[in-house]
């Protein structure tokens, strides 16, 4: 068994355990799929967009994933508050390993999650056009897993407080999931606006997810892909620089 | 087994660590003492790799500690001070982690982890979440995870903080077995005299970061002509507690401030 293994199965159960939490952290997303769903729908559909349930279903799912995926990232706050990080810190194990380890377990209960969501949508009336491009989707949630989850490593190994994570989640990840796309067509966006959704990572992972979900496309595959894969690397990275320079 | 050459740490302007230079041998039991906020545990965080230090040179088993953290970070095993232990994981679970970073077969893992949680009276407990045990047990825990593996050497940071007597006297029966049978050197705090007494052969007293004392407890004793090394330790370092001076002026300035908001 490796490091990297044992830190990725840590997060799988400690995710198995928090059932309550499970369920609440799926609440939200819930909300926006059926408030926005049923709320906008007639809009929508009157504007020509066509159904918004549609639409709408890959942005949540990437909104599960995204909050998902940051969350755990950062719980390597509570580590540090609980002392476990210091277990970790002096074991003869390659910081890399050990961010990896985390960020590899994050990312998959992110992707779990973004699962569960998307069965809920299936039951809310939500139909994958077509069932071929599905390992596709589950190729983009992966990537924005992966991606967040680096970002959240990244945050929590520069960050020491627990307050400073509300102002990150208030001034970072919100906006990230608001001008991403989730919730509204990338098209015919004013001037500005359009050029903050192009420097949004998670932009290019709901579209991919669209595409790959209900065939429509705002900047298309590959770029989608291009985009995630090195904005993720890069994360990777910084987040492995900034964990091995954690002092406690 | 361990070199210090004028280390120092600071926090701010204050000094934690005010050059100390000190060498503990292969195989020894060398004992750290000194009051509360003396500068035992940053030391220990600057040995084993947790704190960069401020200036100063630290040698691990002929390995410079920072340009080597890695290679270092092979050669101990450290039983913190304060909680480490992941509290969503069971007493079993957190023995496997800490059997797996440390490299111990799968086998050898087992064995030892049935030995050290019978010992230290856990396995009935093992599949338990670590958040639902009592503070001894979770401190009892600590140690067994400490000795999981045989390192070369094994820093304890008071260890037998909140231990019953009979757990304290378990500890040590096996610390001291680890160091003749095995060679293990061991860098030990305890603010409990007759243990250091009893366990370590040699003692250097710290004292507002600096060390103030080195030598044999008997060497102590008869330093400050004293009977026990109880009051050898009180008078190389005084009979008033000086808790954390710099940062008790810190928190009353705070307690000030926020006393002086309330009346506006
Ligand atoms: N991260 C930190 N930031 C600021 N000050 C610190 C920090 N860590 C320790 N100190 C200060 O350094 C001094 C030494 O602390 P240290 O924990 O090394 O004491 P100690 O000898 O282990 O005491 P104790 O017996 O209470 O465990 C104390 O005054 C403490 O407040
Ligand atoms: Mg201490």
């Amino acid at each position: 068994m490796s490091a990297i293994y044992i830190l990725w199965l840590r997060e799988l159960r400690r995710y198995a355990r928090s059932r309550a939490q499970v369920v609440a952290s799926l609440g939200q997303p819930l909300l926006y799929l059926l408030a926005l769903g049923f709320g906008l729908g007639p809009v929508f559909q009157r504007a020509g967009e066509g159904s918004y349930v549609q639409f709408v279903a890959p942005g949540v799912i990437a909104m599960t994933v995204l909050f998902s995926s940051v969350l755990s990232g950062m719980g390597l706050l509570w580590d540090r508050q609980f002392g476990f990080l210091k277990e970790t810190l002096v074991a003869p194990v390659p910081r890399i390993q050990v961010m990896l380890g985390r960020t590899l377990g994050g990312a998959t209960v992110a992707c779990i999650q973004g699962l569960l969501v998307a069965v809920v949508a299936f039951v809310a009336g939500f139909r994958v056009v077509d069932l071929r491009t599905l390992p596709l989707a589950l190729l983009f949630m992966g990537l924005i897993a992966a991606l967040f989850s680096a970002m959240g490593t990244a945050i929590g190994s520069a960050i020491e407080n627990i307050q400073s994570f509300q102002l990150t989640m208030n001034f970072l990840v919100m906006p990230v999931f608001f001008l991403s796309g989730a919730l509204f067509p990338l098209d015919h966006l004013p001037r500005v606006l359009s050029v903050i959704t192009r420097i949004d990572p998670l932009a290019y992972g709901v579209d991919g997810l669209r595409i790959a979900l209900i065939g429509r496309a705002a900047f298309g595959l590959a770029l989608d892909g291009a985009v995630l894969v090195a904005v993720a690397l890069a994360l990777l990275g910084t987040g492995s620089y900034l964990f091995s320079k954690i002092e406690v | 087994m361990i070199r210090v050459e004028n280390l120092v740490r600071q926090f701010g302007d204050f000094a934690a660590v005010d050059r100390i230079s000190f060498e503990v041998g292969a195989g020894e039991i060398f004992a750290f003492l000194g009051p509360n906020g003396a500068g035992k545990t940053t030391t220990i965080k600057m040995l084993t790799t947790l704190l960069r230090p401020t200036a100063g040179a630290i040698e691990i088993d002929g390995l410079d500690v920072a340009r080597d953290p890695h290679e270092v970070r092979r050669r101990f095993g450290i039983v913190f001070q304060d909680p480490s232990l992941d509290g969503d994981m069971t007493a079993y679970e957190n023995m496997e982690l800490h059997g797996v970073f440390y490299h111990v077969p799968r086998k050898v893992r087992a064995e030892r982890t049935e030995r050290l949680l019978r010992l230290f009276e856990l396995w009935e407990r093992r599949n338990d979440l670590v958040k639902m045990f009592s503070g001894g047990m979770k401190r009892r825990l600590e140690i067994a995870r400490g000795l999981l593996h045989t390192p070369k050497i094994l820093f304890l940071d008071e260890p037998t903080l909140g231990l019953d007597p009979q757990t304290r006297n378990q500890l040590w029966t096996h610390v001291k077995h680890l160091n003749q049978a095995e060679g293990v050197t061991v860098f030990l705090t305890t603010h409990y005299m007759d243990e250091a007494d009893r366990v370590a052969q040699r003692i250097a007293i710290i004292d507002h970061g600096k060390i103030v004392a080195l030598g044999s407890p008997q060497e102590l004793k008869q330093q400050t002509g004293k009977e026990s090394l109880e009051e050898a330790f009180l008078a190389l370092t005084g009979s008033t507690i000086r808790d954390e001076t710099a940062n008790v002026s810190r928190d009353r300035l705070k307690t000030m401030a926020k006393l002086w908001e309330n009346r506006r």
